[in-house]
């Protein structure tokens, strides 16, 4: 396939004795919005950081826009910056707070359209405002006069201001209002429709990440353990790593599935990551948090295997799981 | 029977440049003994202020007024009261465990200190039951966590350090703050499942404050909605999330994307932002962003009226 707009191949990242992503391989098409799942410490934020070339991976590959990003020049890396955009999960503390806001937005269109004039940036900066439901005069104002949700569509104006082809949402919404969650996840929604670009969400919100992607990928102990059509993850997961998670999802009273019957805590959710350092090389990472491990999960690394058409599990057992359905039920 | 904890009329404010900022606003609530009650917000709704004028934690520029009596006897208005119950019978958690603990001092030295400190035990006593604590809290090896500094646990085994620190000398009421909110979805259900079951152990109390109705909903009895200082809806937690009667908390139970929504499709969203603290209000709060309101709710502010299984604020409540 070489329409991809994003290539991973082989990517590793080390930090100290830890490796903190372990040959990850994906790709990402133009205009598709991929969710990235995992706990804390299990390497989504590091992948994010290791595209936008944040961090210096170790081994591996970076291809965007049939570019080795590895290889740029941060003269040609900051080119790339305008089609490769990223927005934080603290709106606040990724503003300036000395600068108002508008001038905030205004920064890219100064680094890459100088010859724009200072009227013409503001009309700019006032069009996307309202194009992420904020009025124009908003950018006379400072970070600290708005709410976390205004900050928050502020960090997505200026992510958007150059048409980036990828944006890349590090948990967006994780510190916001429930309330304005919804409003927040309409507008990217809305502005991927008119803008047409890719989105790589990274949240531990298992029922937004379904909401918005349309392949979501699983990583645990810095591998990709499964990758999947949205809902079809959500709907028959292969791998026990995402039963667990998927289990765990809080459920309103009534409304939802009734997990394991009253509320429980799925067996197996019991016990933390593994300790990134070498022991969890040798076989699978999860094996000692998971009720169906057998002998060979300690002597090997389960290579990701698609085992349905679009559907790719790292697990020993997946054939199992999906030749036997509803074995895998917790 | 007596409350265990019975608050009246309660309102906190915070003095800043010479204005008061009204965070909670005349709230009243009774809990039964060993109930357990959730208490959903958003921030700024009060929630979180509300309990720290109940422990006598508000800050330096907070001013409480109303009355909160613990097992009948008033702990607002006396402090010496409070400070029998607080830490002791009287328990609060918070959402950051690694705030909450000391850096510097081991596990074993702060969990022994309470014991020392409330029931006059010897350290050595102390430690013991610490250590029994910690096992039943279901921290694996704890004789050696006994040894760590809070740094050397998880964010989950920190949260299970407080809920044995807070459990140490038998409260019978735990008022728990966001406890999950910083942890992983895996976590916070271990975490969930502990409180329940240390709650029906110990037989107490419990009020679970969280932004999130669905962390509340698996194991409170009873749900109160606050928004903008005062309680606007409760009722039992089943007939809450059935049919809840005001439009704040159906919209909240709506806007929530469930494992069930009809993927990448939008929202149904809650315009608008919660007022801010201070602003003045002799209206309905809720009203600049409400579906139903009509012209009354913009000049009258609905009062708490009860309902067949609980109570409500609003003018044009949801029909049953």
């Amino acid at each position: 396939m070489s329409t991809a707009l994003l290539r991973v191949q082989d990517l590793t990242v080390v930090f100290g004795a830890r490796q903190a992503l372990r040959g990850i391989n994906f790709e990402l098409a133009c205009g598709e919005t991929l969710g990235l799942v995992g706990e804390s410490g299990s390497g989504k934020s590091t992948l994010a950081r290791a595209i936008l070339g944040l961090v210096r991976p170790a081994r591996g590959r970076v291809e965007f826009l049939q570019q080795n990003l590895l290889a740029c020049t941060s003269m040609q890396m900051r080119e790339v910056r305008r089609d490769l955009q990223i927005v934080f999960q603290d709106p606040l503390s990724s503003l300036n707070p000395r600068m108002l806001v508008g001038n905030a937005i205004a920064e890219p269109l100064i680094i890459f359209e100088p010859a724009l004039d200072a009227l013409a940036r503001r009309q700019r900066v006032g069009a996307m405002l309202e194009r992420v439901g904020l009025a124009a005069a908003m950018a006379d104002r400072y970070p600290h006069e708005l709410s976390g949700g205004q900050c928050q569509r502020i960090g997505i104006a200026r992510a958007m201001i150059m048409n980036p082809k990828l944006l890349i949402c590090d948990e967006p919404v994780s510190a916001l209002d429930v309330s304005i969650q919804g409003q927040i996840v309409n507008l990217l929604l809305d502005l991927q429709r008119d803008a047409g670009m890719a989105m790589l969400f990274i949240s531990h919100n298992l029922a937004i990440v379904r909401h918005l992607s349309h392949r979501v990928l699983v990583i645990y102990g810095g591998r990709i353990v499964e990758v999947a059509p949205s809902v079809t993850l959500f709907d028959s997961p292969l791998h026990p790593y995402t039963q667990v998670l998927l289990a765990a999802i809080p459920a309103i009273f009534g409304s939802e599935r009734a997990h394991t019957g009253d509320g429980r805590a799925p067996a197996g959710a019991a016990g933390v990551l593994p300790d990134a350092a070498g022991e969890a090389d040798i076989g699978c990472a999860f094996r000692h948090r998971c009720r169906f491990a057998v002998a060979v999960c300690a002597n090997s690394v389960p290579p990701l295997t698609q085992i349905a058409p679009g559907h790719w599990a790292a697990c020993h057992r997946a054939r199992d799981w999906q030749s036997n359905a509803g074995a895998l039920s917790l | 029977m007596i409350p265990i904890l019975q608050i009246e009329a309660l309102s906190v404010g915070f003095l800043n440049s010479g204005a008061m900022n009204q965070a909670v606003d005349q709230v009243s609530l009774r809990l039964a003994p060993s109930e357990c009650v959730g208490i959903v917000g958003e921030s700024g709704s009060g929630k979180t202020q509300m309990f720290m004028a109940a422990m006598g934690l508000l800050a330096k520029n907070a001013v409480a007024r109303g009355s909160v009596r613990f097992e009948g006897q008033e702990i607002l208005a006396q402090k010496s009261a409070l400070r029998r119950v607080r830490g002791s019978k009287l328990a609060m958690i918070f959402q950051d465990p690694l705030t909450s603990l000391t850096p510097h001092l081991k596990i074993g030295v702060q969990l022994a200190e309470v014991l020392v400190h409330h029931n006059g035990v010897s350290w050595h006593e102390a430690r013991y039951i610490a250590l029994r604590m910690l096992d039943q809290v279901q921290i694996p090896e704890p004789k050696r966590r006994l040894h760590e500094y809070p740094h050397e646990l998880s964010g989950g085994m920190r949260q299970r350090v407080m809920i044995a620190m807070s459990l140490l000398c038998r409260p019978s009421l735990l008022i728990a703050d966001e406890p999950t909110t910083a942890l992983d979805v895996t976590v916070q259900a271990q975490i969930i499942e502990l409180l329940r079951a240390v709650r029906e152990e110990f037989a107490m109390g419990l009020v679970l404050i969280s932004h999130d109705l669905a962390v509340v909903g698996g194991l409170a009895q009873r749900i109160l909605v606050m928004y903008a200082g005062r309680i606007v809806e409760s009722a039992p937690a089943e007939e809450l999330f059935r049919h809840p009667r005001h439009p704040y908390t159906a919209a909240l139970l709506k806007c929530i994307p469930s494992v069930f929504s009809a993927p990448r499709t939008r929202l149904p969203s809650l315009a608008g932002q919660p007022p801010r603290i201070g602003e003045k209000l002799d209206a309905c709060a809720f009203a600049p962003r409400c579906p139903r309101a009509a012209e009354r709710c913009r000049r009258e502010r609905p009062q708490l009226q009860v309902a067949a299984a609980g109570e409500f604020a609003c003018h044009y409540p949801e029909e049953l």
